[in-house]
């Protein structure tokens, strides 16, 4: 024992390792921070997950166009462990997404972007646009159909920029086609650049928050004002201020513990993402979805009114994102408290359900046709001969279900055709059917005669009210 | 530390720094140039463009419109199954066959045909396409775009194309 200390005694006097750090470790921080300010630290936490996760699948995955899907089967069934270290890879993308969200809504409640933190906001801001590249480039490189229909889908975003779009593109797919130059691509930017940027903007956040201080508690009628706020914030810390560790960094080690522990706990309950089919863009059969935190943008590219969605597609992720790094430096000043800024309550609100709102909608999508919809039953139909049943056939086949719900079965992207019989006539059906309408397909040229009679025939029979009457007669 | 020691003027110092700077700056552009270069690659080389046999022109019936598949220009070695593409071919009459990309205009998700209906659609926004390309509804700014298709020998034979980029 006597030389083990003797030991840490030479190390630590020729590294001068307790000096340096001492010092940065029982930095001041103002009283009273709590547990409001864990998240930023939590997201760090997520963020060492997924370093040490990610290496560790690095050493199994296979950068190959080719390959890598093979690889991510043998990771996720074979392998010893391969299974709970994907599913910690994924749960830990979604607690760095989830904790950066929340440490900003934390941090433009409180107002602690403004003087004379402003830099350290706009880290931040680059470091979610970094965290969000990683989500993206990581679920690409599951390198399952939905991988390469992403990377299709990004370089078609990308094309729309004016001018520069067809070379963004090319440089996403890594030549004019998802091919044997695309995976290592996004593998590299995967593992390497962003990850390298992600520490470097760490650094500089930290170094920052370090040289600026923690941002106190703020207090109603306590503005912010950059000629006397360093002075007084200096004054506090030298009359209240208390060491961080470990008087608030047991916080942060509670929480960040506890975010680790749920990330293992939900990749050994829930497993990884499950693969979709193999990486052949000649599988027409896909659904491309991305994971959770980009659905709600999915949505967004559903919603767009025609004619709008260049603009948006690009202007919108800038425009979003100029006004988050801009946000500090127009309002660098005035009150913190946010029972004094109702605006910026209201934003985060609204911001909340906005993309809330969309979330759920990106989930149901009710925009996609259906392609799983089966023939409707005989007993939905109430027919199983004749016109009606025939044109219940037809309904099917000609793709009309796809897209209209019947008695809960089809798709949501048309109008639910359950009681259609009770609200249109025979005429307004059949100038419906063969001229199509906003957003469904003309019919004219692909309908005989007496195919579109048996189909006016069965929805003429989609009314609930007079069906019970027939059958009460019955 | 004293500035004034070693007999160094002002301008000299002045120079030394800039000296650094730049020397530096043309370290970084002799390492930059080839890295650049290899990123950028993708921009550099130009389209190679094949025409691949997809199938004996009496294997298509008149009319119908079915998925084909093609290799790639010239894949590389290890792109396994992604070096292949897919395209919708219809044919039309005698020697006419058209070509369709399986991209949707709107963001390039596969659409599917569905034979009963004449239409294609697609999984991802909702885009509907008619037998001819035509946009039929939803989000597609433009018709499905369109290969290059000729009868070669009594082969039918696609040539390839970059994915089209709306």
């Amino acid at each position: 024992m006597h030389l083990l200390k003797k030991a840490w005694a030479w190390f630590d006097d020729r590294t001068d390792l307790s000096k340096v750090l001492g010092p940065i470790l029982r930095h001041p921080v103002p009283p009273g921070t709590g547990w409001k300010y864990v998240f930023g630290s939590a997201t760090l936490f997520s963020f060492f997950v997924q370093v040490v996760t990610g290496i560790a699948l690095a050493t199994a995955y296979v950068s190959s166009a080719g390959q890598a899907y093979d690889a991510l089967q043998w990771i996720t069934n074979k392998a010893a462990f391969g299974n709970i270290l994907r599913g910690m890879h994924y749960f830990g993308a979604s607690a760095m997404v989830l904790m950066a969200g929340i440490h900003m809504i934390r941090t433009f409640l409180t107002g602690s972007y403004k003087f004379p933190r402003e830099m350290n906001w706009i880290l931040g801001v680059v470091l979610l646009g970094l965290t969000i590249l990683m989500g993206f480039t990581g679920q690409l490189l599951r390198w399952d159909q939905d991988g390469v229909w992403s990377t299709i889908v990004a370089a078609e975003q990308a094309g729309r920029v004016p001018l520069i779009g067809h070379w963004l593109a090319k440089l996403i797919l890594g030549g004019t086609t998802v091919g044997g130059a695309t995976l290592s691509r996004f593998f590299a930017y995967h593992v390497f650049f962003i990850p390298a940027l992600i520490f470097a903007f760490v650094g500089l956040h930290l170094f920052l928050v370090l040289r600026h201080g923690i941002s106190e508690p703020p207090r109603a009628g306590h503005p912010v004002d950059p000629k006397t706020y360093k002075a007084w914030y200096a004054d506090l810390l030298k009359r209240e201020g208390r060491p961080f560790w470990p008087d608030a960094a047991w916080r942060d080690v509670v929480f960040g513990v506890a975010v680790v522990i749920g990330i293992v706990v939900l990749a050994w309950i829930f497993g990884p993402p499950q693969l979709t089919g193999p990486p052949d863009p000649t599988i027409i059969e896909a659904y491309p979805r991305p994971d959770w935190y980009l659905l709600w943008y999915f949505a967004v590219l559903a919603q767009l009114p025609h004619g709008t969605e260049s603009y948006v597609i690009v202007l919108a992720p800038l425009t979003a994102g100029l006004v988050l790094l801009l946000l500090p430096i127009f309002f660098n000043k005035g009150e913190r408290s946010p029972s004094r800024r109702p605006w910026a309550v209201a934003i985060v609100i609204l911001a909340i359900i906005g993309i809330g709102t969309l979330w759920i909608a990106g989930q149901r999508s009710p925009w996609s046709p259906d392609f799983s919809a089966r023939p409707l039953s005989p007993e939905t139909v109430h027919a199983s001969n004749g016109p009606i049943a025939d044109g219940a056939q037809l309904f099917y086949r000609k793709g009309c279900e796809y897209c209209h719900t019947v008695s809960g079965q089809g798709g949501q992207r048309g109008p639910d055709l359950t009681a259609v019989g009770d609200r249109l006539t025979a005429d307004q059906m059949t100038i419906r059917i063969l001229n199509g309408g906003n957003n469904m397909p003309a019919y004219a040229g692909n309908l005989k005669p007496q195919e579109l009679n048996a189909l006016l025939a069965f929805l003429r029979s989609r009314d609930p009210a007079a069906q019970a009457n027939s059958k009460q007669e019955k | 530390m004293n500035p004034d020691c070693g007999n160094i003027t002002p301008q000299r110092r002045k120079f030394l720094a800039r000296l650094s700077l730049g020397l530096g700056g043309l370290g970084a552009a002799f390492v930059g140039v080839p890295v650049l270069g290899f990123l950028l690659r993708p921009l550099l080389s130009s389209v190679a463009e094949e025409w691949r046999s997809v199938g004996r022109t009496d294997s298509f019936q008149q009319g119908h419109t079915v998925e084909v598949s093609f290799q790639d220009a010239s894949p590389l070695a290890w792109a396994g199954v992604t070096g292949k593409t897919a395209a919708w071919l219809r044919r039309e009459g005698d020697h006419r066959f058209t070509a369709f990309s399986v991209n949707c205009t709107h963001l390039g998700c596969p659409v599917r045909w569905l034979p009963d209906a004449d239409l294609f659609m697609c999984p991802c926004h909702g885009g509907v396409y008619y037998k001819n390309g035509e946009v039929a509804a939803g989000p597609p700014p433009k018709p499905l775009t369109q290969y290059p298709v000729r009868v070669r020998g009594g082969l039918v034979e696609i040539l390839t194309r970059p994915t089209p980029i709306t």
